[in-house]
């Protein structure tokens, strides 16, 4: 709805647009107004179109906020007042417990988020109304054309295309994940759990710091939450770690290797590899970690078929094997993603730094550690960023192979039981999934997450160069 | 793929003074590369022809030490067509036929907007999403349910569900396409402009064409999406047989009271998915790979 304006108008002109603090002061009383009444500006310049819109916007929000808005938001402190009651009812001569629900805090506490969002979006269009009957004003007074329907409609086709591009992915995005995780991080300060379900069970309320107390104190020995996140992050980062760089350098090595040249069937080769990014994710590893369970192929080739074991080995039965295996199974899964990534960095490296350097006389490893990791390193630092972030979120491939097996006895009461192959994010499904589903722990640690991950990456991601050189044009 | 073993074909030929002991060297490094390539290919096919031979397998439906089936049959494959199986898969199929059209879209419109436009909240918006980016999406799951569920979209009626959770926020996945719409010269843009096309025309007239291998990385990436999808499928059909996608229902039949009796109708099962997502990957493999390198080339 912003006000855009023509081609051929001067330059200094066309970058000038009044704030709502600006439009406001320097504002007629119409537009001061259109701050109450929105569109109000718009009518008295015959923006009809305009100013119904906005009016109408007004009128719904009213209507809204009256008949639910008001409620949602008198129940948000308490998230419910009244919780299930049970009563004994004569069904048939027979005395049957029947039960009758209340509130639900679940609802309580998500209306009341929408209608703040819907209050903030309010308050946005109230300045926007200020702005735009400053703006229309200001035209008026230096005799200029101002903007009618017809105009506002052709704009959403061309200047402000980008408005109507947007609009679709943004509602989509508010509600799908920004509204989850604005909700999910307000459970942290609930109680929310499975026996505070908020409707069915008991109500669930506000505890304040209660929950972030019971993460940061240190009692209870190696049991507590902090204790075991502490451990648990150490893994996590060691892995996203391992993950990520043992994937980047063999893959790198396996693609340089395929475009040496001199080597054959490169289409071949590469195609291998791809056929197995093809294949679902979850058949891989979901029969991967069954071929080398006790009694699976892997087993059953190394007793049976070369006897070289007695016994079969548990791959996935001490913790160091474990980790293992799930590094090393994570190579398999992807290696092929970096093959394909590398080979087509690989083609971009100008050929002429390698025989430059071979007329300096370096050798092969030399060439790689001189010229191309730079060059690679550089190139794919953002992805380099975003896989290991990735990684240290990376659920599927450890809940599908190992379920976060084996069971770490020493740490095991505060949360249920912990693996340790756990990464933090397996823990948190672990805690939410588990027989008292404690939402609010999982909420608790999964800021925790949030912040850590954050920090790492808003840290690196304005240093990197390869960034920087967006290209701006206005 | 063509293209780029084209590439290599440009390579300017070495100078041909090399000595005797260079071209054996490099014969005897060819050699050990071939060796390396083969045995990567083998490490790498294995589990795939191991899961092809089993789901032959008909003297036993349990998990085995050995890969060579006693007796072969289709039985594994014939039991599955009795099977939830075949709801699996026709969920499964819907759910990645509207995800391939919807998810599309909504990335195009993003990352034509970000490449595109200079807008006062754009810088902001890019770091607003990385950031919601981060947040864990397990625990978002959690609440989604619950909204689904409020909603009636949840067990057996996942189906719809699932593609809402799948589109919703497909925007956010705008990254390796607006790197190749950063590529598009902007010069046509502010040709097109000046011939006197609007901003809309320009998207659909002159740009769309030559996005064709984005478009078309994008459709494949959606709809292949699905069909691996284990996390939101698990939790959104709750248990519920009629709602599962392949991925979820296959894998409870690896559950240890399950297994014993479904684990070779598994692996037929895996076939089954794998065949058509090959094929169609196979025969769309060029665009991958472009759109997979072309967004990390740009970086």
């Amino acid at each position: 709805m912003g006000r855009r304006k023509k081609e051929n108008q001067p330059a200094s002109d066309l970058f000038h647009k009044a704030g709502f603090i600006e439009s406001f002061v320097k504002g007629d009383i119409w537009t001061k107004l259109s701050f109450v009444i929105l569109g109000l500006g718009c009518f008295v310049r015959r923006q009809i179109a305009r100013g119904l819109f906005l009016l109408a916007f007004e009128a719904l929000f009213i209507w809204y906020m009256i008949s639910n808005g008001s409620y949602w938001l008198s129940m948000m402190p308490s998230l419910g007042k009244q919780g299930p009651t049970k009563e004994m009812v004569e069904v048939l001569d027979e005395m049957v417990e029947t039960t009758t629900y209340h509130d639900n805090s679940f609802q309580i506490l998500l209306y009341s988020i929408l209608t703040l969002f819907l209050i903030a979006a309010f308050i946005m269009t109230m300045m926007t109304s200020v702005k735009m009957s400053y703006d229309a004003q200001h035209k008026l007074e230096s005799g200029k054309k101002i903007n009618f329907f017809k105009d506002d409609i052709r704009s959403l086709v061309d200047e402000s295309f980008y408005k109507t591009l947007l609009s679709l992915p943004m509602i989509g995005i508010t509600l799908f994940t920004f509204l989850p995780m604005v909700f999910m991080i307000l459970i942290a300060f609930t109680n929310y759990d499975g026996t505070h379900d908020g409707f069915a069970n008991n109500l669930f309320t506000w505890v304040g710091l209660q929950n972030f107390e019971t993460m940061f104190s240190s009692s209870g020995g190696s049991g507590s939450y902090f204790r075991i996140f502490m451990g648990m992050l150490g893994w996590t980062i060691v892995w996203a770690f391992l993950a990520t760089f043992t994937n980047y350098i063999l893959g790198i090595l396996v693609a340089m290797m395929i475009n040496k040249k001199g080597i054959k069937f490169k289409k071949m080769w590469r195609t291998i590899l791809v056929m197995t990014i093809a294949i679902p994710q979850f058949i891989s590893l979901l029969y991967v970690s069954k071929m080398f369970s006790k009694t699976g192929i892997i087993n059953g080739l190394l007793v049976n078929t070369l006897g070289w074991l007695k016994t079969p080995y548990d791959f996935f039965g001490t913790p160091l094997s474990a980790r293992i295996m799930v590094v090393v199974l994570n190579i398999w899964i992807g290696i092929p993603y970096l093959v394909l990534i590398a080979t087509g960095i690989l083609m971009n490296i100008p050929q002429d730094l390698y025989e430059a350097s071979r007329i300096d006389g370096a050798n092969p490893f030399q060439q790689f550690r001189y010229i191309t990791m730079p060059y690679m390193l550089f190139v794919t630092a953002p992805y380099l960023l975003t896989s290991f972030t990735g990684n240290m979120n990376n659920f599927n491939v450890i809940y599908l192979l190992t379920g976060g097996g084996p069971i770490n006895t020493n740490a095991s009461s505060a949360a249920g039981s912990v693996g340790h192959t756990d990464l933090l994010i397996t823990w948190v499904f672990k805690i939410a999934q588990g027989t008292d589903s404690l939402y609010y722990m999982a909420s608790v640690i999964g800021i925790a997450i949030f912040v850590i991950v954050s920090i790492i990456t808003l840290s690196i991601y304005n240093r990197l160069g390869s960034n920087k050189n967006e290209g701006d044009m206005a | 793929m063509m293209s780029t073993d084209k590439n290599a074909g440009n390579v300017p030929e070495k100078k041909e003074k090399k000595k005797m002991g260079m071209k054996a060297k490099s014969r005897l490094s060819n050699t050990i590369i071939y060796v390396v390539l083969v045995l990567i290919s083998i490490v790498w096919l294995t589990p795939f022809v191991c899961i092809v031979l089993q789901s032959f397998r008909t003297e036993s439906t349990w998990m085995v030490g050995y890969v060579i089936p006693q007796k072969w049959g289709l039985d594994n494959y014939i039991k599955l067509f009795d099977s939830d199986f075949v709801r699996w898969y026709k969920n499964t199929f819907l759910i990645a036929v509207v995800v391939a059209v919807v998810n599309p879209i909504m990335v195009l419109c993003m990352s034509y907007t970000l490449s595109r436009f200079r807008f006062k909240m754009r810088k902001a918006l890019m770091k607003f999403m990385l950031v919601l980016g981060l947040f864990p999406g397990i625990l978002g799951m959690i609440i989604l349910y619950r909204i689904l569920k409020d909603l009636g979209l949840t067990q057996e009626h996942a189906v719809p569900g699932l593609i809402l959770v799948y589109c919703a926020s497909a925007g956010m996945g705008y990254y390796i396409s607006k790197g190749f719409f950063d590529t598009i010269p902007m010069s046509l843009d502010e040709s097109a402009k000046i011939d006197g096309a609007n901003r809309l025309q320009i998207f659909i007239k002159i740009i769309m064409p030559l996005a064709k291998p984005i478009v078309i990385y994008t459709i494949l990436t959606a709809f292949l999406g699905p069909w691996g999808d284990f996390m939101f499928a698990k939790y959104i059909s709750f248990g519920n047989p009629k709602g599962m996608n392949v991925a979820v229902g296959l894998a409870s039949w690896l559950t240890p009271d399950q297994i014993d009796v479904k684990y070779t109708m598994f692996c037929a099962g895996g076939v089954l998915v794998a065949i058509p997502v090959t094929l169609l990957f196979l025969f769309l493999q060029r665009y991958y790979v472009e759109g997979i390198t072309g967004g990390s080339v740009k970086g």
